[in-house]
Parts: C-alpha cells; structure tokens; sequence
C-alpha cells in the first residue's frame, strides 16, 4: 500500500485510474468524459503540487526514490526505479499543468470519438510523467518507447489531412533513434552491470573511445526528438498535422523529453565525450536556431511557422546544455519550460482561429485586432513572449543561456570561441522578425476578408485554457528567483560531476 | 536393462505416450462419433493435451532413458508445456474456425496430436535418430493439415508444396546424420560428445559437413532464409488455423532442435559455424521484414513476419560457442519463443475472425474501420502488431531486448545494428494495420466466436501484463538447461 500510494506512483500512474472510468463510459456520453479526463488531469497536477510540497529545492540529489527490484534474474539487474531532483521536478510540473490545459482546449475541437481520444491522453500523460521520473534506464525506455504510441494515435486519428503520412513519419524517426540507443543500453547493463542511472553515473569508468559511441547512440534518439537540425524533418509535418491538443502536447513536453535526455543520461553518464562533443553539439544547435529561424519567416501557414520556431527555441536550449557550466544549463532549463509555455500557447491560439476559419493561411487574416481585441491582446503577449521581451519569460531562458554560452567561449570554457554565444544572440533578432511579421500579418492592417468580419471573440473557456499560461509567462519574466532555486543545487552538482570526470580522465 | 530401468524410462515419457496412445484411441472413437457433434471430438482432444500437460508439469530433474535415445530436463519441460499449451489454443482455435468455414472433421484434432508428439519428442532427442524420427512425426500429420481445407485449391497446393520441400528437407537432415555418423561412428549425443572430446574423430570435415546440412534442414522447418520459399505459400493456403499452429509449432521444434544440435554437440565448431549463423541470421531478418511491407494479403504478410522472427530467433544462436553464454542462448530463445506464440495466436484469432469463405477478406484493407467497429478487437490487435515491432509496453519488447542482450554479450555489434534497423522496419508494415484499421473507413464484419475471440483477448491483456511481471517467465526460462553430456 505504501508503495502505490508514493507520490511518485500516485503522480504517474493516477490518470490510469481516469482511463478505468472512461472505459466504462459510452461514446455518446461526449461531455461525461471530458469532464473525467479533466478532473483526472486537475487531480493529478495536484499530486504533482503534492510532491513539489515534499521537494527539498537545497538537496542536489534524487529525492522521494523508490527502487524496488524487478527483473532479477538471469543476470538481468533492472530496478522500477523512480525518483525526482533539480533536473526534472519543473519538467514533471510542465506535464502535469499543460495536460489539463491541452485537454480543456479540446472542449469543442474534438468532436469525433472522444472517449479514444482522451483513453489516449490520458496514457500519454502516464509516460511523459514516467520518463521524466524513471531513474532505471530499461524502465526509462519502457517509458519513453510508451509515448510514441498515444501521440503516434493522437496525430493519426484526429489529425489534419496528411496526418497517417506524419503519423508513421513521427512513429518510425523517433523509433529510429530509440533503438540505438536500446543497444547502447544493453552495452551499459552488461558490461557495468545494472541499469540504475545513478548507480552508472557513481561508477564510471568507460573507456573513452566507447564513451563516444555511447554518447553517439544516446545523442541520435534524444537530438531526433528535441528536434536538432538535420534530424528536424518530422517535427513539421507532426507539428501541422496534429491536432491542437496534440500540437501543444507535443511542443510543450514531447519535444523536452530529447532535451532532458541530454541532461540526464549524455552529460552525467558519458562526461568525456560531453565535453568532446559538446563545440560539435553547440554548431548543430547554433545551425539549428539560425535554420528555424529563416524558414519560420518563410512560412505562410501560422501553425508550420510555430512548428519550424521550436527548432530555433530547442537549438537555444542545446547551446545552454552543452555551454555545461551551471548558467547555460539552468538557462536551458528553464528555456524547457518557457519554451513549454510560450509555444503550447501560441499553439492554443492558432488552435482557437482554426476553429473559427478552418485555415490557418496568413494571407485569409489581417485586421483581426479589430474583431477580436482580446484574442489579439493575448496574442500579442505570447508573442512577445516567444520573441524574448525583457520582463516576460522567453528573455530571462534566453539571456541565461547566451551568458552560459558566452562564459563557456572563455579561455578554458568547453566551446572555446565566442561565436557560437554571438551567432545564437543573432538569432533572438530574428524570433523578432518572424514573430512580428506573423502578427502584423494576423492582426494589423485593414479586415481584407469579408468572412473575417463577423468572427467571435475567445468565451470564457478559451480564455481560461490561455491565462493558466500567462500567469507563468510573466511570473518567470518578473520573478524567476524561484524556478532557478529549485534546480540550482542539482545543476551545479551535475556540473562540476561532468567536469570533475572529464578532467580525471586526461593523460 | 532392468525393470525398474524400464519403469522410469516410461516415465520419462509418459505425457508423450499418453498423448499419441490417447491420439490413437481418438481415432477409433472419431468413427463413431457423428459428423454433426464434432465438438465433441474437440473436447476430447482438448482433455488428452490437458492431462498431458499436468503430467509434464510433475516431471522434474534431468534423466536420460530409453538407452540414451532421450533425455528429460528442464529445457525438455519447458518447451512440451510450450507445444501443449499451444495445442490447447490450438484446439480452441480450430474449432470456431472449422465450424464457421464448414471443415469440422475429427481427423484434424487427431492430426494436430500426432504433429504435437512429433514437437515434444524433438525437444526431448538425445541422438540423431530420434531427430530425424521426431521430425517425420510432426511434419507428416502437417502436411496433412495444410491441404485439410480440399478441395480449394490453394490449400491442396499448399499441402503438395509443403510436402515436397519438406520432403527434400528431411532428406538434407538424413544425409547430416548419416555425415555425422561417418565422422563419429555413432548417432547419440553422448558418444558424438565423447568422441569430439576425446578427439576420436574419424573425419573431423564430415562432422562440419554433416552438422551444416543438419542445419539446413531444421533451417527449413523454422523458416530460415534461403530455406524459406515455401513459408508465404503454405501459410497463405493452408487453413488459417492450422497456419496459426504451424507458424509456433514448427518454427518452435526446429529451433528446440538447433538448440540442443549445435549448444551441446558442435561447440567446438563455433569458428565454422558461426559466421555461417551469422550471415543467415542477418539474411533472414532483413529479408523477412523487406518483403513483408510488400504484401497486400495479412496472411502473407504474416508469412514474411514470421520468418523474420525466425531470423531475431537465429540471431540469438549466433553467439552458441561462446563459454559461458549457452545460458543465455537458449533461455532468451525459449523466451522469446513464449513472446511470438502469444502474439502469434492472437493476430491469428483476429485473422480468422474477420476471414470470410473462399479467402475473402484477408485483404489489409479488409480491417479498415476495425477501430471503429470492434474497438476491442482492434485494441488487441494494435497490442499484437506492437508487441511484434518490439515496441513496449509489450511482452515482444522484453524478448527482443532480451535476444539483443545475447547477442551483444557475444560481442557481435553489427549483427545487433542490423536486427534494431531491420525491426525499424518491421515496424513500417505492422503499423500499417494499424494505419488501416483506425485512420480508414470500412465495414468490416467480425465472426461470433467466442473461442476466437477470447483467444485474442486474453493474448493481448497477457502480453500486456506479462510484460511487467516478466519476472516469472525469466526465472523459468533461465531454469530451463540443457543437459549436457
């Protein structure tokens, strides 16, 4: 009893128990299940307040373990192995506070087989929160394998048009990395022999020459899925094709699995190949921020340009990794959740007029401040947000990071050069551009189209999907003391860990 | 030989003699059964496998009998209550399946006993001839079974087809032993053991030889590429129940049989033959899965898939020579055996339930608007296409990962790389069903049998559930040894 009632099991597996109910209710009963699936989603992010109130912020290690043995025999060491520190507690909170939120958005959206969709929401919700927590690497996988499935149903099912085609591109290129990365598994389990992450972590000792093709193995699945150029090209076609609650889901937490996979099994498990690889890793990331950048502002589609924009923001969050000093790190954590907050919500709002208009072309919009000044007011703080203005969130990751990268270009840092901080900080110039032309486009000028005249302005339940979301947006600009405590302790001691072992390996 | 000797030889094989003796009572009883109670026949067929398999569940320890001819251990055990358990499905299988296509003949359940004794005497062989002996007994009542749906066409091609290459592959495996007893003198494990130690070896390139052709044929029978051309044919014509049988039980036996051939009698011709394992493992695997995403027909596709697997199964066997890792050679075989059997009756029960007569709906596009239709039917046939890829939280994942682990023990990387590359694409075509039966609209209309359907029920929620209480199934696996001589 004790062990189901841990917080931990309680704030993975409790959408389960929403699942068990909405089984038991009948398709046509459309309302009755959403409100199951949003009170399921509520309860759990509050459990997961629950464990933020047992959170010690100033203990650097893993706190709240459970590590029960599993799989024992046969020389198989594997552990059900979950625990909570510095580096995942804010993703954890991300995933439980943006499903509630996705699934509100789906009130009116999702019409057609409700009760399959939030089954799969919910499942979805049980492994993003299980990869987050999982401290065995073969339970990690279990979860992380998990989520394609939900997501790969979500983006197929009720997608756009071309969604079986994104569907098994999304499926198949996450699959592609994963697998690599079981082998690289399994090269750990037997020849360090346990699966537990901080077990491996306190023993080391892998020859460098492996530790890079380890580091090769893992890279490939997590730089697929944050996603780093050249490995993006599934994201647009996911990103366009899912629907909303899908796109936010995806964004907003799916993308931060492959970031977070860097932070906590690249970095601590293979720390001389991180500092090797991490000017290789810093390039693609700087490539990446450009890349997204430029094709952002080529877009006409609202939602493909959110969708190329996240490769820029993710190509920021790589730079603050692989910066790997404690400011670039902490920047890119937070960068996660900003990232999380900003664009779930841009894609809440692109969302919310595609519904009205059935097109998310830019050229069918303009002038909708004047129909619509609420939408158009919220509108412009995300985007402002997303663009980095100083006092809202996007500004506090961004800056953080860029000092991180700056730091890392010193005489001694891991990069070396300041280039790669100088040609990132270009790319914060360039958010602005496409993010301003974006809402020019939608909301300044003349109402060209006739259809948009008569468009109504967000209800009250729309509203309430995008304030949960600002209320953070501006908290992070304003205050973001908080949010840096809680990993600060676990950042730094994961820091000088990669250092500490990198330098005890040179001749 | 003394009686007590005697007495424990026959209890060494008591579930088997019990198995063929009730077999051949059925036969007697099938003529005054009439035609319209063959549920009956069923039942009793059902009964004969239960009692068989409680007698198997007693067996403990590892003794030979019989002079040597064969030996009870744990692997024994493990794989007869595989071939058992697996009849039992089987039975449940056939007989909705028989009754909604109008094929309800006693015989098949009296076939499908006879096939099962072959299986579990091969698992239990302590010398080449009973081998051989096992052999006939499982593929000749098979053979049978695969034209049982006459007079269509495709299933009596099926029979003469299976027939004559099978016929050619039991001549592969006569002419290895015949090899093998040049080289050694004998046909026992145990004096084919004695002499390659004692180094007593009359012709040491016969004893190579004769193991590759051995190879050759249980290759043939566990549809190892290139022995496999008669795999897609014989699955796609022969009844779909007895397909469901044939794709566990056959592949099973021949790999029980390559298991016990090449841990305990070739060891120390690993430098031959495992680079040879290697290249067909490779083959298969990549073969298998390339083709399958080219079929339009599930059962065929289901073909492909099966040699595939056949090929992550060969995969394993790769690294049989290497001291220390025999263990886990046969266990994570034993145990991904027991993953592919559940998956592979409950995408079979699936097949069947949406098959109409006269090869109807075997189209993938026959499932489209599953999902919408049959929600459960199609969840549990995502489980199983799942579990296929590899993909968790299913059982396949965990002997996939299992089959890996050995094989990565034994230090073959490349061999590794090919088998997650080749899944990757597996995964294309078994996602692809599910493609179909979610994202496009149809009407598809599912039999009502409850057999069937229970059948893939209970897979799927197995597969599912065992996957986190493994546990189980790796202790036993991992108990499971063979005896060596």
């Amino acid at each position: 009893m004790d062990f189901l009632m841990h917080p931990l099991n309680l704030v993975t597996f409790f959408p389960l128990l929403g699942v068990l109910v909405i089984l038991f209710l009948k398709q046509e009963q459309k309302n009755a299940i959403r409100w199951v699936a949003l009170v399921t989603s509520l309860i759990t992010f509050g459990i997961s307040l629950a464990v933020l109130a047992q959170f010690n912020a100033s203990n650097p290690d893993l706190q709240l373990t459970i590590n029960e043995p599993w799989i024992q025999v046969a020389g198989w060491n594997i552990h059900y192995s979950l625990g909570v520190d510095g580096l995942s507690i804010l993703l954890l909170l991300l995933t439980t506070f943006l499903t509630p939120i996705s699934i509100l958005s789906t009130w009116t959206a999702i019409d057609e087989r409700v009760k399959d969709f939030m089954i799969f929401f919910l499942l979805l919700e049980v492994g993003m929160s299980g990869v987050f927590l999982a401290q065995d690497l073969f339970l990690f996988y279990v979860f992380w394998e998990f989520t394609l499935v939900p997501m790969y149903f979500l983006i197929g099912i009720w997608g756009g048009p071309n969604r079986m085609y994104a569907a098994i591109k999304f499926f198949l290129y996450t699959m592609a990395g994963s697998i690599l990365m079981l082998l690289a598994i399994l090269w750990l389990g037997i020849h360090q022999g346990t699966f537990s992450v901080p077990e491996l972590i306190a023993k080391g000792g892998i020859p460098a020459d492996v530790q890079l093709w380890l580091f090769i193995a893992f890279a490939t699945a997590f730089a697929i899925k944050v996603p780093m150029w050249p490995l993006h090209s599934w994201l647009p076609d996911a990103h366009v094709q899912a629907p909303t609650a899908g796109s936010v889901i995806l964004a907003g937490v799916l993308l931060k699995m492959g970031t977070y996979g860097f932070l906590r099994f690249n970095l601590p498990l293979f720390p001389q190949a991180a500092v090797k690889a991490a000017p290789v890793m810093a390039v693609l990331a700087v490539i990446g921020i450009l890349y997204g950048a430029a094709v952002s502002y080529a877009q006409t589609d609202v939602k493909k340009l959110v969708a190329y924009s996240s490769i820029s923001h993710l190509g920021f969050v790589m730079l603050g990794l692989f910066a790997l000093n404690p400011q670039g790190v902490q920047g890119a954590i937070l960068q996660m959740i900003n990232h999380g907050l900003s664009t779930g919500a841009l894609f809440l709002l692109v969302g919310m007029v595609y519904e009205r208009r059935h097109t998310r072309e830019m050229d069918k919009f303009g002038g909708l401040w004047k129909v619509t000044p609420v939408y158009g007011a919220l509108t412009l703080i995300v985007t402002l947000s997303s663009m980095g203005l100083p006092g809202l969130n996007g500004f506090v990751g961004e800056f953080t990071i860029l000092l991180g990268a700056w730091g890392a270009g010193d005489a001694g840092g891991v990069l070396g050069s300041h280039y790669y901080a100088g040609f990132a900080a270009l790319g914060v110039i360039l958010a602005a551009v496409y993010m301003l032309f974006m809402f020019q486009k939608l909301f300044l000028g003349p109402v060209t189209h006739e259809e948009n005249k008569k468009l109504s302005d967000l209800n009250w339940r729309e509203i309430a999907t995008i304030v949960p979301l600002l209320l953070f947006i501006f908290w992070i600009g304003l205050y973001p003391k908080p949010f840096f405590g809680l990993m600060a302790p676990a950042v730094e001691k994961m820091v000088t860990l990669v250092h500490s072992a990198a330098l005890a390996a040179l001749p | 030989m003394t009686l007590n000797q005697f007495g424990t030889d026959l209890l060494v094989l008591l579930p088997l003699t019990f198995l063929l003796g009730w077999a051949s009572l059925l036969l007697l009883a099938d003529l005054f059964i009439p035609a319209r109670k063959q549920g009956v026949m069923a039942a009793l067929a059902a009964l004969g496998l239960a009692v068989s398999l409680v007698l198997t569940l007693m067996q403990k320890g590892s003794t030979l009998a019989f002079g040597g001819m064969v030996v009870l251990d744990g692997f024994s055990v493990f794989l007869n209550v595989l071939f058992l358990a697996s009849g039992l499905v089987a039975v449940a299988l056939a007989y909705d399946y028989l009754k909604h296509m109008h094929l309800e003949r006693g015989t098949y359940y009296i076939l499908l006993l006879f096939s099962i004794g072959g299986m579990m005497l091969m698992g239990m062989s302590a010398d080449l001839i009973i081998v051989f002996l096992a052999l006939e007994l499982l593929s000749i009542p098979l053979y049978v079974l695969s034209g049982f749906a006459r007079p269509a066409e495709k299933s009596e091609e099926a029979a003469i087809k299976y027939f004559l290459l099978g016929a050619f592959a039991s001549g592969f495996v006569v002419y290895g032993i015949a090899l093998v007893f040049g080289a050694t003198g004998t046909t026992s494990f145990a004096g084919i053991v004695g002499a390659v130690k004692t180094n007593a070896l009359l012709n040491p390139s016969l004893l190579t030889l004769g193991g590759a052709l051995l190879l050759i044929g249980l290759g043939f029978k566990a549809a190892v590429v290139p022995f496999h051309m008669w795999t897609p044919d014989v699955y796609h014509g022969a009844p779909t129940s007895v397909t469901a049988f044939m794709a566990l039980g056959a592949k099973a036996a021949g790999f029980a049989a390559l298991l016990r051939i090449f841990l305990t009698l070739f060891p120390s011709l690993s430098a031959d033959f495992t680079p040879i394992l290697w290249v067909l493992a490779a083959l298969t695997m990549f073969l298998g899965n390339v083709v399958a995403i080219a079929q339009r027909n599930i059962k065929r596709m289901l073909a492909y898939s099966s040699i595939a697997h056949a090929g992550y199964l060969l995969m394993a066997l790769v690294p049989y020579g290497h001291s220390g890792l025999s263990g886990d050679v046969s266990a994570s075989l034993l145990f991904y055996l027991v993953a592919y059997g559940l998956t592979n009756f409950g995408v079979w029960s699936v097949v069947m339930l949406l098959e109409r007569a006269e090869g109807k709906g075997l189209a993938l596009d026959d499932y489209a608007g599953l999902g919408r239709k049959y929600p459960a039917l199609a969840a549990s046939m995502t489980v199983f296409m799942l579990s296929f890829a590899g993909v968790p939280p299913t059982l396949g994942f965990v002997g996939k990962f299992y089959l890996f682990r050995t094989v990565l023990e034994g230090g073959y990387i490349w061999l590794a790389l090919i088998g997650v590359l080749t899944s990757l694409i597996s995964a294309y075509y078994y996602l692809r069903v599910v493609v179909i039966m979610y994202m496009h609209d149809g009407e598809p209309e599912s039999l009502s049998a409850p057999w069937l359907k229970a059948s893939a029920w209970v897979t799927a929620i197995g597969l599912v559930v065992f996957t986190f209480a493994s546990g189980v199934l790796f202790t036993w696996a991992s108990q499971a040894l063979l005896t060596t001589f």
